[in-house]
């Protein structure tokens, strides 16, 4: 089975150098690239339906055709990687940037060249030390290779890159808060409309995507879109996916895989199962934001559509474990208080409601839970609902709850009849 | 007589190295903070007055980008930053326990920094290596897959 994101990694566990890169194919995309028109590489990428690794799952090809083109668009644009991976559970964009930054930095290179940037930026969240230093290596090198600056391998285009960490913050990751945070301002989301697309970073046109989204771009741009189609076992996009998994699991890690495998080969194979002594009781498929599955859902396919049949999404595509000796109320007040915490206070459903739903939870956990919490915290749940918040914190934060209430409602009802948690881990 | 520099000249210069490629001052505010943080350790209510003019802005419009950041610190720090993940592959991994000896050890709880000046102790946010959980930072070490017996000697690497 191919795996191009990380066939070429090296065990020992450090980057490859420029020169490793170039040996395992690197760079070739973009050669390739810099000999097709900016139409022509878009039109690629839309032909290889690669879908946005970052959670949403948005069509990239799709998202880089709304950025003005030609004569009379803005001739500063920008091209910014999201590697603000702070979703509780997530950890592949760790993988890519600490061990082969060159792919990260040359798939942006093409998307730049894709939409007519000429500058662009490494948005990385403050906690990658070492993914920073490799990043920044890398840099130097493909400055000095001539990969990076002006008139790039001889074709006349111009691009410059530049690393900048964070200081904190989930919602950095909300593509407007990052645009913001690169701005030097608090991190708030934006009004959309306008997208960034149209107006960005300094109100320019500006591209944000996934560091792992932009990872595959150089493959595509190698090997072609039929290729990258055959990757997949998902109607709905083409290539692999990093896949993931954490909690009580006996093989915890990263998995390139095809994108659609089904959730029971991802936990009973490549996750191992379950630790002897847990059994499986809940999963959250692609990180904290999504609503739980249950073993009743082990044979849907992890893609877009079958995980949103199900009633959840497939987010980042890392699952995260719930085993049954673990209290699901105590999970979901772990999570809740999480998002409490990193609400950026903008609009007061989120700022009020995620401490309030917090506190609820901690009340039923420490026993004092009253028979009216549930339906109260129901409520939350539709207050903080799709289109009531400024952005997608609040109602992300909602689904891991709403479908804890489906799922372990038992649990609910008997912390708060008998005062007590009888689990061994809360 | 005139008041000491909290920000060293060596850190204004450094920050004024940050402003080209940018299209206005303020846009290196995060970074100067940073900056700032690198030399100073946190970033005093001098320093924000310091930093005024040099980034263009008023101290208090730095100080709200300043307290927006859990990164920035507004008040002193030690020596070293023992940052504890919180989120939930360390809870399901039992971060408590390890939460619970970090505390008897340091003597302090979140938010403490011990007397000598040499720890403080924080929680953090998923450190984004969950299937070696539970982890934590200290300064920008990474220590991951944690039991309370190692504690000692992690602890014992930092003056």
């Amino acid at each position: 089975m191919e795996r191009p994101l990380t066939q070429h990694m090296k065990s020992d566990g450090t980057a490859l150098s420029l020169k490793e890169y170039e040996a395992s194919g690197g760079y070739e995309g973009l050669r390739k690239a810099l000999k097709m028109t900016p139409l022509e590489v878009m039109n690629l990428v839309k032909d290889s339906k690669l879908r946005g690794r970052g959670g949403a799952g948005f069509p990239t090809g799709m998202k880089w055709s709304f950025v003005p083109m030609g004569e009379d668009a803005p001739k500063q644009k920008y091209i910014v990687a999201n590697g603000d991976e702070m979703e509780p559970g997530t950890f592949k964009d760790r993988l890519l940037v600490e061990l082969n930054p060159h792919m990260l930095i040359e798939g942006m290179i093409i998307s730049a060249y894709a939409i007519g940037a000429s500058m662009s930026y490494i948005f990385l969240r403050w906690a990658y030390h070492l993914g920073a230093k490799r990043i920044q290596v890398a840099l130097d090198e493909a400055y000095q290779a001539g990969y990076l600056g002006k008139n790039i391998m001889g074709s006349g285009f111009d691009i410059d890159m530049d690393l900048h960490t964070s200081v904190g913050r989930y919602i950095c990751g909300e593509e407007t808060a990052l645009l913001n945070a690169l701005e030097g301002k608090r991190a708030n989301p934006r009004n959309k409309p306008p997208f960034p697309q149209v107006s960005g970073l300094f109100g320019k046109p500006t591209i944000v995507n996934n560091v792992e989204t932009y990872c595959n771009v150089p493959h595509i741009l190698a090997k072609g879109a039929e290729w990258y189609l055959s990757l997949s076992q998902s109607e709905g996009g083409g290539g692999t996916k990093l896949y993931g998994a954490s909690g009580r699991v006996k093989n915890p890690g990263v998995y390139e895989l095809p994108l659609g495998i089904t959730l029971r080969e991802l936990v009973e194979v490549h996750a191992g199962g379950m630790q002897d002594g847990y059994k499986l009781r809940g999963i959250l498929p692609g990180g904290a934001s999504t609503d739980f599955l249950t073993p009743d859902h082990l044979d849907i396919k992890m893609d877009f559509e079958e995980v949103a049949k199900a009633g959840s999404r497939m987010g980042t595509g890392l699952i995260i474990v719930l085993d049954d000796k673990t209290c699901p109320i105590g999970m979901c007040l772990n999570l809740e208080q999480f998002f409490a915490q990193e609400s950026c206070g903008w609009c007061t459903p989120c700022r009020e409601g995620l401490p309030w739903t917090a506190k609820l939870l901690q009340g039923i956990e420490d026993g004092q839970g009253r028979p009216e919490d549930i339906d109260i915290l129901s409520g939350q749940t539709r207050y903080m609902a799709p289109g009531n918040t400024f952005c997608a914190l609040a109602p992300g934060a909602m689904e891991p709850l709403q479908s804890a209430l489906k799922y372990f409602r038992e649990d609910f009802e008997e912390h708060i009849h008998t005062h007590h948690c009888k689990y061994q881990h809360h | 007589m005139a008041k000491e520099q909290v920000i060293s000249d060596e850190a204004r210069k450094e920050i004024e190295g940050l402003f080209h490629h940018l299209p206005h001052k303020q846009a290196a505010c995060i970074d100067a903070l940073k900056v700032v943080q690198k030399y100073n350790r946190w970033v005093s209510d001098e320093a924000l007055q310091e930093l005024a003019p040099i980034l263009e802005m008023s101290a208090h419009q730095i100080d709200s980008v300043a307290t927006f950041y859990n990164i920035i610190f507004r008040k002193p720090v030690g020596r070293h930053v023992v940052f504890l993940c919180n989120s939930v592959s360390c809870y399901i991994m039992g971060y408590e326990e390890i939460y619970k000896a970090l505390k008897d050890k340091l003597k302090i709880d979140f938010g403490g920094t011990t007397p000598d000046d040499r720890f403080t102790f924080l929680p953090i946010p998923c450190l984004g290596t969950c299937d070696h959980a539970p982890a934590m930072l200290v300064g920008e070490d990474l220590y991951r897959d944690l039991k309370p017996e190692q504690l000692d000697e992690i602890l014992a690497k930092y003056e």
